[in-house]
């Protein structure tokens, strides 16, 4: 290790070779597995809801079910239509997965080496533009999906591509307008820094200046789940009259990189929530002195923290899978509707509410 | 700048990733039947028309075009939120009313119809 830091200089060392191994855990070990397993919990889930089993043939529980479906994909024949617009066709689905992986870079998953005293960051990078970084990453996504929309030349694709960014982009107002409130609370855009003003102001963002908090919990709840394409605003892929929309045309390992997309979008979405209003890897009341015990000190602290926002991620990622299970999906013009008329005032007036008591605090 | 780094790292893994999962896919997949199998889907009827000669509603147009005036008020939002304390009361006024002039239009867009869809 020493000999490696010797060779290699500081600065390169602790920039680039070990993140690269951080990132090498965090994408191999942690967010790969996570959306294979997600994939086999969601038809689970989605199974129990329905009174059915799920898949339970391959392996005990269905539990080798990911394994098989990576391995029918990877087999799978390779269709490019052949009206099809050949670079861009195979570009759409790699600017749909690519962002949304480099989001994980700036992910808080637990406390820095400053806050546990060990010697170790428990996540990738910190920059101080953390929020905007994540919104400029998130919105690449809609080209993927308008790209592959458009360049299958089919009209299923089309007409999914088309409803998908006007979706996608309608969200995306009262998304950003919600993660304001949370910048306003904290005086900082950096993803860590959010967390450490949650621990220092002794409460979630979501309990903050109540009910506005909650009221920007919701709205970036909900445009999250209109962003990720998920049910009940699936409309894009909607299957019962777009065929499977904007991907209708893709097939093979091609068809699994926008699978992937949606679950990795999925998981970043739910992980900015915690973050942002749930007091990402910090344990639920971080000032109450009788809830230590919740820190099990019996653990290095930077795992307990790991360990925290895992439980709260998987918490979000549930409720994505029960919304599947429970909403019918909405009609276009009342999707476009609730974006237009709905949560962007709304959004604004919580703006306005925070900012004004904020004021009368100073 | 050096915290940024490692996202050029990942950004590089990313890559990686799409690259080696495709050419595993190059060498593992069965091959193209090709002739009737590559046409645009179409519910098994053959094509009359490519997507592509058809022309498409002006309205997603339309709210493409009113999607960067809001964005752009998001992406002024951003600073202001994170100077709050410091800008205090002057701010606070300021950031309203340009949120105010940005209300007139939307109430105005709306009026016109612009935002209902059916």
């Amino acid at each position: 290790m020493q000999e490696l830091r010797d060779i290699l200089g500081p600065t390169l060392f602790y920039y680039a070779f070990s993140p690269a191994i951080k990132i090498a855990v965090v994408v191999f070990v942690g967010v790969l597995p996570l959306i294979s397993y997600l994939v086999l919990a969601e038809r689970k889930i989605l199974g129990f809801i329905q009174v059915r089993t799920g898949p339970n043939r391959v392996g005990p529980w269905g539990l080798f079910q990911p394994i098989a479906d990576i391995m029918k994909l990877l087999v799978k024949e390779d269709v490019i239509p052949n009206k099809a617009v050949k670079w861009a066709f195979v570009l759409a689905p790699c600017l749909v997965v690519g962002p949304a992986f480099v989001i994980f870079a700036v992910i808080p998953f637990g406390p820095s080496a400053a806050q546990t005293g060990g010697g170790l960051d428990y996540f990738i990078t910190d920059v101080n533009i953390g929020v905007l970084f994540v919104v400029a990453l998130a919105t690449i996504g809609v080209y993927g999906i308008i790209i592959g929309g458009w360049s299958s030349n089919s009209k299923f694709s089309l007409l999914g591509g088309l409803r998908s960014a006007a979706q996608m982009i309608s969200y995306e107002v009262p998304q950003g307008f919600s993660l304001v409130i949370p910048l306003l609370m904290a005086g900082t855009m950096s993803l860590q820094g959010i967390v450490g003003a949650q621990l220092e102001q002794g409460r979630w963002f979501l309990f903050a200046f109540f009910p506005f908090g909650l009221i920007a919990f919701m709205i970036y709840l909900i445009a999250g789940v209109a962003e990720s394409n998920r049910n009940p605003f699936d409309l894009p892929e909607a299957e019962s009259e777009l065929v499977a929309g904007f991907h209708t045309e893709y097939t093979g390992m091609r068809f699994a990189l926008f699978f992937l997309g949606e679950y990795a979008n999925m998981i970043v979405i739910s992980a900015v929530a915690v973050t942002l209003f749930l007091g990402g890897w910090a344990r639920p009341f971080p000032n109450v002195e009788a809830l230590s015990f919740l820190d099990a000190s019996f653990l290095p602290a930077g795992l307990v923290g790991v360990l925290w926002f895992s439980l709260k991620l998987s918490v979000f990622l549930f409720v994505y899978i029960w919304f599947r299970g429970t909403f019918p999906r909405y009609r276009f013009d009342q999707l476009m509707d609730l974006g237009w008329k709905w949560l962007i005032p709304l959004s604004l007036v919580t703006l306005f509410a925070v900012g004004l008591w904020k004021v009368l605090l100073l | 700048m050096a915290n940024y780094i490692p996202i050029l790292v990942f950004v590089l893994v990313a890559i990686g990733f799409l690259i080696v999962s495709l050419m595993a896919a190059r060498i593992f997949r069965h091959g193209g039947k090709g002739g009737t199998n590559a046409d645009p889907y179409e519910c098994g009827n053959e094509a009359d028309s490519l997507a592509h000669d058809h022309r498409f509603s002006i309205r997603y147009y339309l709210i493409a075009v009113l999607f960067v005036i809001f964005d752009v008020e998001t992406i002024f939002l951003f600073p202001w939120a994170v100077m709050f304390d410091r800008l205090a009361l002057f701010g606070f006024i300021e950031m309203m009313v340009f949120l105010a002039i940005l209300v007139v239009g939307y109430v105005y867009v709306w009026n016109r119809g612009a935002l209902d869809w059916a």
